[in-house]
């Protein structure tokens, strides 16, 4: 009844190729933007915060698996590990490339650190320059994928996720020498002393109105300093931007000449897709958008993190969870299974004992964790059984039936 | 119908909620407890986090709580998973805690910048960050008693007399089996600076998280034949670590770190690891008045969590942090004359706590563990390291309490301190 597409009628060649059909997808896509952008901050508490920095990671990355695995048919095991090396270039950037000065003996936790380049103080350029040393690291894991296909690929980036989480421990340079391993994002802010010289009724990031002097900064990245609402906005103008940057690529030629090296690659080449130059695209793309998402872990996310730890295999199996599930070669899928594997968890783990409260039980924390583990692993089976095709068909399906109701013929 | 019924139903509960949370806050202090009860290290979290709410509960049964405020304890399983840690972390501040005790040592490193934000104590017994022991740097952070590198420097005093002098460990070789993280390396420097100092060989071998894989290392071991082991291991890792050990004979080299040294460690070779020592800065084992009290008005009332764990050495030590959390609160509420301590005043009640002998013995625990004084510079409270040995069915204490090298240790702690305070843009406050 209100979801159908009577009356809309497209005269142009570009209006019948844009990215939405029908115009109620356009409004329904600008209304969660919007939302998401406008309405969150009015009353988002720092918990609600955090869970939403851990989505934003987990679509981001989820979009990167999916266009390698989704689109181009590269099954892929190293996320988590492109994702780290995304998490150490933005570091090293950020910091400055430091190394160790001195006369190159032990190192001691006064031993001084002589940054190479001038840090990177804006956290765009950071994340962008963190994407494209990944995107490089990418192409170069992706190389095998000439030779070897299916199963043998999944282990050839298998053979990477393991290179890159030992790594993370044994180049001390990438950690600046910490005994602990561990790294803490440098503080960054934006706009930093934007301030209008006069006062006027305003409102704050978190659209609080007041009368006063107008301070625009962005405390973005920095443990102890920057503030969740500031980094979750630029961890949302991240996943828009390449959430549409996707869908673009992937409606256009590259993504067909993806489609068509997955759907059968000596075909692909008989109509002159060169593999080579594809595949490797797929591998850079993927991974600059990974490497985005692991400078997204580090700069918005946890702020501090072990590199083999906060980059773990099992992190690279639940990416490659979420684009089944939310169904491959989907932008859409790739939303829904990122916010299903990143949800499911959170929302058991507050609900359980609150049901279990209704009916006057108590339930221990491990049991909830138990019964999560069960549920998740069943309904992970559920979807594959009824919908193997994801979550992504399943929203197809739904919305082919709302054009025909209320009257289905 | 239906609807306003609902409606209905909802706004009462809603009331009725807000009217009990907030009588419920009047009277009652919160702690957060993490814990893990299940993944790879679920053997160890699990007495652990027992410890800790029992002891609450025991405060509550017995004398009504803290000063007349009652405890409530919330437990959050996050799988030994700093990410899921941090969650918890997010999803138990809006309920008011002053303390938090991580139990893990990646994510305290996550939570103290934070933490020290939030106005939240985090107290790290026994692990976390060594450096955080200086509080002019670090005012929210606390490891009392003692820390790794102390307990390091302890083992070399111990390794020291057992070969008959410091003078005699140089030229000996020394291994350290550690888990690759945060918290296995932290030793690291101290056995570095001791063993340039003293002369001895220190070789490093790292085990991956989650650690049963160690043919390799053990293969070195075997080849490398050192006059000592250190094992910094945790889970599994210990488990395995002990077996591999025995099957070469050299249980008896071996020292473990103290979360090395759990009953949960030797059970599934208990006979083959008869003769491995372990740290430890408590008593293991229920021979003290305290467990009689636990057993009356915890288990007996049925508020308890896990009887078989009570007496283990997990447990008593989830038990320590328990108490010094309710003690710093009972100072902090004699000092301020408060009911309901907040995280200033519990923080004030930690830099202030004096455990001494005769609070031990009346807390029921006496001899269990040496006095414990903290200052405002000195967040560790100097506790002495013992060992103990594994006798094939207890833990048996078999050394005095060792003194850490704090004339070592204490310059690298400031040192380091420093150093974090340049980067971080932080300025000392004066003690």
């Amino acid at each position: 009844m209100f979801y159908r597409e009577a009356g809309q009628f497209s005269t142009t060649y570009s209006q019948d190729q844009g990215i939405w059909s029908i115009k109620q997808d356009k409004w329904a896509t600008f209304a969660i933007i919007g939302f998401a952008f406008f309405i969150i901050p009015l009353f988002a508490s720092p918990y609600l915060l955090t869970v939403l920095l851990q989505l934003l990671v987990g679509c981001m990355a989820a979009l990167a698996l999916n266009i390698l695995t989704g689109y181009c048919g590269q099954i892929s095991l190293g996320t988590a590990g492109f994702m780290g090396v995304g998490a150490f270039a933005g570091y090293k950037f950020a910091t400055g490339m430091r190394v160790l000065g001195g006369d190159g003996g032990a190192v001691t936790a006064a031993t001084e650190l002589v940054p190479m380049i001038p840090a990177v103080e804006n956290i765009f350029v950071a994340i962008l320059l963190a994407g494209a040393v990944t995107a490089a690291f990418g192409i170069l894991f992706g190389l095998p994928s000439l030779r070897i296909k299916g199963f043998y690929l999944a282990v050839a980036t298998l053979a990477a996720q393991f290179f890159f989480q030992w790594s993370f421990i044994r180049f001390e340079w990438l950690y600046d020498y910490a005994s602990s391993s561990t790294i803490q994002a440098p503080r960054l802010s934006l706009m930093d002393g934007w301030v209008l010289p006069f006062k006027v009724p305003w409102f704050t990031w978190d659209l609080q109105f007041f009368w006063g002097t107008v301070d625009f900064t962005m405390k973005v990245s920095g443990p102890g300093y920057a503030d969740k609402l500031h980094q979750y906005l630029i961890g949302l103008i991240f996943v828009v931007l390449f959430g549409f940057i996707a869908k673009n690529l992937m409606r256009g030629r590259i993504g067909r000449s993806f489609m068509a090296i997955r759907d059968m690659d000596i075909a692909a080449e008989l109509i002159g897709i060169r593999p080579l130059r594809t595949k490797l695209l797929a591998f850079g793309i993927s991974s600059f958008m990974a490497g985005i998402a692991g400078a997204m872990t580090l700069f918005l996310y946890l702020e501090a993190l072990e590199g083999a730890e906060a980059f773990f295999i099992l992190d690279s199996f639940l990416f490659l969870f979420m684009v089944i599930i939310g169904g491959l070669g989907s932008i859409m899928g790739t939303y829904l299974g990122a916010a299903f594997i990143t949800l499911l968890p959170i929302f058991m783990v507050n609900f359980l004992p609150w049901a279990g409260g209704l009916v006057g039980m108590s339930i221990n924390t491990a049991t909830v964790e138990h019964i999560q583990l069960m549920v998740f692993g069943g309904l992970i089976i559920f979807f594959l059984i009824v919908e193997p095709l994801g979550l992504a068909r399943l929203w197809q399906i739904s919305k082919e039936k709302l054009r025909q109701w209320p009257f289905p013929y | 119908m239906i609807r306003k019924l609902t409606l209905v139903l909802a706004s009462v509960t809603l009331v009725t909620s807000a009217v009990a949370v907030a009588q419920t806050q009047a009277q009652t202090q919160y702690f957060p407890v993490f814990s893990y009860r299940t993944g790879p290290y679920a053997p160890n979290g699990i007495p652990s986090a027992d410890g800790i709410v029992d002891y609450m509960a025991l405060l509550n049964e017995r004398d009504g709580g803290v000063g007349g405020v009652k405890l409530v304890t919330e437990e959050c399983e996050f799988g030994y998973n700093t990410k899921r840690g941090v969650e918890c972390y997010e999803r138990l501040k809006s309920k008011g805690p002053v303390i938090v005790m991580p139990y893990s040592t990646g994510l305290t490193y996550k939570l103290l910048p934070s933490a020290a934000k939030d106005k939240v104590v985090v107290l790290t017994v026994g692990y976390g960050r060594t450096d955080a022991s200086d509080g002019r740097v670090f005012p929210w952070a606390f490891t009392t008693p003692t820390t790794y590198w102390s307990q390091a420097s302890a083992f070399v005093k111990y390794m020291g007399a057992q070969s008959g002098g410091m003078k005699r460990l140089k030229g000996k070789k020394i291994a350290l089996i550690y888990h690759n993280s945060a918290y296995g390396k932290e030793p690291i420097p101290t056995l570095q600076t001791l063993a340039k100092r003293l002369g001895f060989k220190l070789t490093l071998l790292a085990v991956d998280h989650p650690g049963q894989e160690q043919k390799a290392t053990w293969l070195k071991i075997r080849r490398l034949r050192p006059n000592y082991i250190l094992l910094w291991g945790w889970g599994v890792m210990n488990q395995v670590a002990i077996k591999e050990a025995a099957n070469i004979g050299m249980v008896k080299r071996m020292i473990g770190v103290w979360w090395s040294g759990a009953e949960q460690d030797v059970a599934p070779s208990p006979k083959a690891a008869i003769g491995y020592r372990a740290g430890t800065f408590h008593a293991a084992g229920r021979d003290f008045p305290i467990f009689k009290d636990i057993d009356k008005y915890v288990y007996g009332r049925g508020k308890g969590t896990n009887k078989s764990s009570v007496g283990q050495i997990l447990y008593n030590r989830g038990m320590v942090n328990a108490i010094f959390a309710t003690e710093a609160m009972r100072g902090a509420q004699k000092k301020f004359g408060v009911k309901r301590v907040n995280g200033d005043q519990m923080r004030w009640g930690m830099e202030n706590l004096n455990i001494t002998a005769a609070r031990w013995t009346a807390m029921g625990l006496k001899g269990f563990m040496a006095p414990i004084k903290n200052t405002c510079a000195d967040h560790e409270g100097n506790g002495p390291v013992m060992i103990q040995r594994w006798n094939g069915k207890v833990w048996k204490i078999i050394s005095k309490p060792i003194s850490p090298m704090q004339n070592v240790i204490r310059p690298m702690i400031e040192a380091s301190a420093a150093a974090f305070a340049k980067k971080n843009g932080i300025t000392p406050r004066k003690c």
